[in-house]
């Protein structure tokens, strides 16, 4: 029981990671973005590509950071061009855009790589660190390094600089904003470029935690709308929290029922949140 | 609309009389293998445009809907060998619950929520049916046609004509609801849902119904497949697939009105029948992505909103 | 007593840390024109929503002609003979004039009793009334700025309410456009109908009102006849000082 549950922690710690995306693109700036999966599974793909050229994995997610950074802006930029603007009916087709997008990335990792999986390689993964009783795998420990890192450096971004602040901010009170002069449209592009960013690192831990599949997106729907509703939308503490609990459920299931049975954790945790709790822990 | 009335049940009516006719006379069984595939594509898209198009409510869970309803066919088919009709009327009553179900719990929120919820279904009805082992559990089960009811000769032409019944009633629900009252309300809802609720719409109320009906319309549309297939297994029924065609049929031929789903999934249905069988079912999924993703973009009204603007004089 | 169509008792609404409403206490009386201002951010809007049932009071009760509506939903309060215009207008946009009118026709009006009623012939005659009888079939996404406000207003009276709440009605509105608006109101009141006016305009306020209130911070700061209201000092720190 205990090694679930520290293996629940390493794993929460990962997923808190992998959504802090969301809670910036979703939970911030309102954007109903369930590409942001595929988005991910896109980046763990081009990590396995760059590590066929020898690279790191986790220098080629900092590697792809910036250019995942700037391909957040032009989605932004896009969404917000054809859809925000023109108000009211745009809820149902920018669901429509997002899912669209969602099915093309899939389709186009299948036809580049095919249905089978990919896995990264690199020194610390396939080895185990012993402490006492239990064997930790290195991966991820070094999952949860880089998580830790990405979540704390995200999260004092948003509250120690002028941008990040500003970006919370344009969450709150976009009227006020505008008043005080700022635009807040290359506000949220440049905050959904950072989101987007984030996520490409959170694509090559993705692909350091375990062996990827173009289909793999969708179970992470459930993963990381969960974690971003049980936070409480725009909530980074939250998004700890959340990514800790759902860790740790999805851990003490596997080891109890199965891994038929693990898919089911996150999504049984979201509709239970839904139907109870809907503005989650730390929700407005 | 009251004029039109009188032409619509004689259009249904002829489109049953074809329907028959082609079954006694056309001898190649693949015409009514594709055939109902393409017909059970318009049910499901003129059952999912209720609440997606008329309210509003994006829904990626037409999977559950329309599994749960195969399901609900495969147990009564094993346990009291029911008949065609009484698995179609249970499959709509169960797939309705699940719709009221879920409607009750997850409408009260934003639109995203909802749709977020209806993945959460899809998953959580495959991965209840894996574990079941009446139904064949992971691995599935195999069942036996019975005979076919005469006049019709083959299984495979009965439940055509079946699905044609089961089309023309779904629309003409969806055609009830979008020329009454109550499509007007949901109308409202999709329109501005806090000035709806102030004009006297109980926006809750609508919403669920919608969705219940919805339901219920895909768990009938799923009520055959395992008499087509003679197979039955969680994978492939709860296949994703399904939902895409079910969203993007409406959005493609338009979401107003209960034509654009019929339009929309007769031609959607048929390339993607073609496309798989020339080129690969990924590329089918590519080509329903590329798509959805153009007239979202360009054509938000959909074919029905361009033959419109073709027909305005200018 | 009996003549409070509204009483609002010690009612409180808070998001998250932040206080909008704190402790307000008003009474509304049959057939009077009720005057509603303050800052930007002072809480008018939030008390509207609360009375209208857009938000829930977290604390304190609504009584409208003497029931608690508290836990009401919004469509039970409309039907009960509660109506609001929306600030920035919402029309149903999909639908042409006369058809945003119907929706509050169907729903409220005519419940029950739907194959007797001629509803187009209803809305267009408080299209009419309104002076938009003319943008009847015109689609209503294709409006301007004052079509919208008087469609809001429209749409507001096709509920046949008792209590119509005008929020904002005028605002960027010329000043003919005002007294047009204005007039709508002054008949409508005239009618029986009672109202709440919320607005910055002040001119249009102190003609219109009986007796005006002014919120700041969620707090009532001032309560009484338009005169004394422009005089109170406080009411005018609110407005002009810091």
């Amino acid at each position: 029981m205990l090694e679930a549950i520290l293996f629940g922690v390493l794993l929460g710690c990962f997923y808190a990671a992998v959504s802090i995306g969301l809670s910036v693109s979703f939970g911030l700036l309102d954007v109903p973005h369930i590409a942001h999966p595929a988005v991910m599974v896109l980046a763990a793909y081009c990590t396995f590509v760059l590590g066929r050229y020898g690279l790191d994995p986790i220098l080629a997610g900092l590697v792809l950071m910036p250019v995942f950074f700037l391909l957040g802006m032009a989605i932004y930029r896009f969404y917000y061009e054809t859809f925000e603007k023109r108000g009211t009916e745009a809820g149902v087709r920018g669901l429509a855009f997002f899912f669209g997008l969602t099915l093309i990335i899939e389709v186009g990792l299948i036809l580049a790589f095919g249905v089978d999986q990919r896995m990264a390689e690199a020194a610390y993964i396939g080895q185990s660190l012993k402490i006492g009783e239990m064997r930790i795998p290195m991966r991820m420990l070094v999952a949860f390094g880089v998580a830790v890192v990405l979540t704390a450096g995200l999260t004092l971004y948003l509250s120690r600089t002028f941008t990040g602040r500003a970006i919370k901010a344009v969450a709150q009170d976009e009227p006020a904003l505008r008043l005080m002069g700022a635009n807040p449209v290359r506000i949220k592009q440049w905050a959904f470029g950072i989101a987007t960013g984030v996520t490409a690192l959170a694509g090559a831990m993705l692909i350091i935690v375990g062996p990827v599949e173009p289909s793999l997106d969708r179970v992470y729907i459930g993963r990381t709308f969960a974690v971003v509703v049980l936070a409480g939308l725009g909530s980074m503490t939250g998004t700890v929290a959340a990514g800790l609990i759902l860790g740790i459920s999805e851990s003490i299931v596997l080891m109890q029922f199965g891994a038929s049975w693990a898919p089911l954790v996150a999504f049984g945790l979201l509709l239970i949140v839904l139907g109870i709790r809907p503005q989650g822990l730390f929700g407005r | 609309m009251k004029r039109g009335g009188a032409a619509f049940w004689f259009g249904a009516a002829v489109a049953i009389g074809l329907a028959g006719l082609a079954a006694g006379t056309i001898k190649n069984e693949y015409v009514f293998f594709a055939g109902y595939i393409v017909l059970m594509s318009v049910a499901l898209a003129t059952a999912w445009n209720i609440l997606g198009g008329y309210a509003g409510y994006v829904n990626f869970g037409t999977p559950a809907f329309f599994g749960l309803g195969a399901y609900t066919s495969v147990v009564l088919i094993q346990s009291v060998g029911a008949p065609l009709v009484v698995q179609i009327l249970a499959a709509a009553a169960m797939s309705g619950l699940l719709g009221f179900g879920t409607g009750l719990m997850t409408l009260r929120l934003r639109g995203i929520f909802f749709a977020i919820a209806t993945v959460a279904l899809i998953v959580i009805m495959e991965t209840l049916f894996i574990n079941w082992r009446y139904t064949g559990g992971a691995t599935g089960v195999q069942l036996l046609r019975p005979a076919p009811i005469p006049p019709f000769e083959s299984y495979i032409k009965m439940l055509f004509v079946v699905m044609v019944v089961i089309v023309v009633v779904a629309v003409a629900i969806a055609r009830y609801i979008q020329t009454s009252w109550i499509g007007r309300g949901l109308r409202a809802i999709r329109d501005s849902e806090e000035a709806a609720e102030c004009s006297g719409v109980p926006t809750l109320k609508l919403k669920v119904f919608a969705c219940t009906v919805s339901g219920a319309l895909m768990g009938a549309a799923g009520a055959p497949m395992p008499m087509y297939l003679q197979f039955v297994e969680p994978a492939s029924t709860f296949n994703l697939n399904y939902g895409i065609a079910a969203l993007a049929s409406p959005m493609i031929g338009g979401t107003a009105h209960w034509l654009g789903p019929v339009i929309g999934a007769m031609l959607l249905s048929s390339l993607q029948q073609v496309v798989t069988v020339t080129i690969s079912n990924e590329m089918n999924v590519l080509v329903v992505g590329v798509l959805l993703v153009v007239f979202v973009v360009a054509a938000p009204d959909g074919i029905l909103g361009l033959f419109k603007k073709l027909k305005r004089p200018k | 007593m009996s003549d409070a169509l509204l009483r609002v008792d010690g009612v409180s609404k808070h998001f998250g840390g932040f206080t909008a409403l704190a402790d307000v206490s008003l009474e509304i009386t049959r057939g009077e024109r009720f005057g509603l201002i303050g800052p930007n951010g002072s809480g008018k809007t939030t008390l509207i929503n609360c009375i209208s049932g857009a938000l829930r009071n977290d604390s304190g009760s609504i009584l409208f002609d003497g029931e608690e509506i508290s836990a009401l939903p919004a469509y039970q309060r409309t039907r009960r003979g509660i109506a609001r215009s929306f600030q920035v207008p919402r029309p149903f946009s999909s639908m042409p004039v006369f058809e945003n009118l119907v929706v509050p026709l169907e729903y409220v009006v005519h419940r029950g009793s739907l194959h007797k009623a001629d509803t187009h012939r209803e809305a267009l005659e408080i299209l009419r009334q309104i002076g938009l009888a003319d943008k009847a079939e015109t689609p209503s996404n294709q409006l301007t700025q004052v079509e919208l406000r008087k469609l809001e207003l429209a749409r507001a009276m096709a509920a046949r309410p008792r209590l119509l709440i005008s929020d904002e009605a005028m605002a960027g509105l010329s000043s003919s456009e005002v007294d047009e608006i204005l007039k709508i109101l002054f008949q409508l009141n005239e009618a029986g109908i009672t109202i709440i006016m919320i607005e910055h305009i002040m001119h249009a306020v102190m003609r219109f009102s009986q007796r005006v209130m002014c919120l700041d911070a969620g707090k009532i700061i001032c309560e009484g006849t338009p005169a004394e209201t422009v005089a109170n000092p406080e009411v005018q720190r609110a407005y002009l000082g810091a």
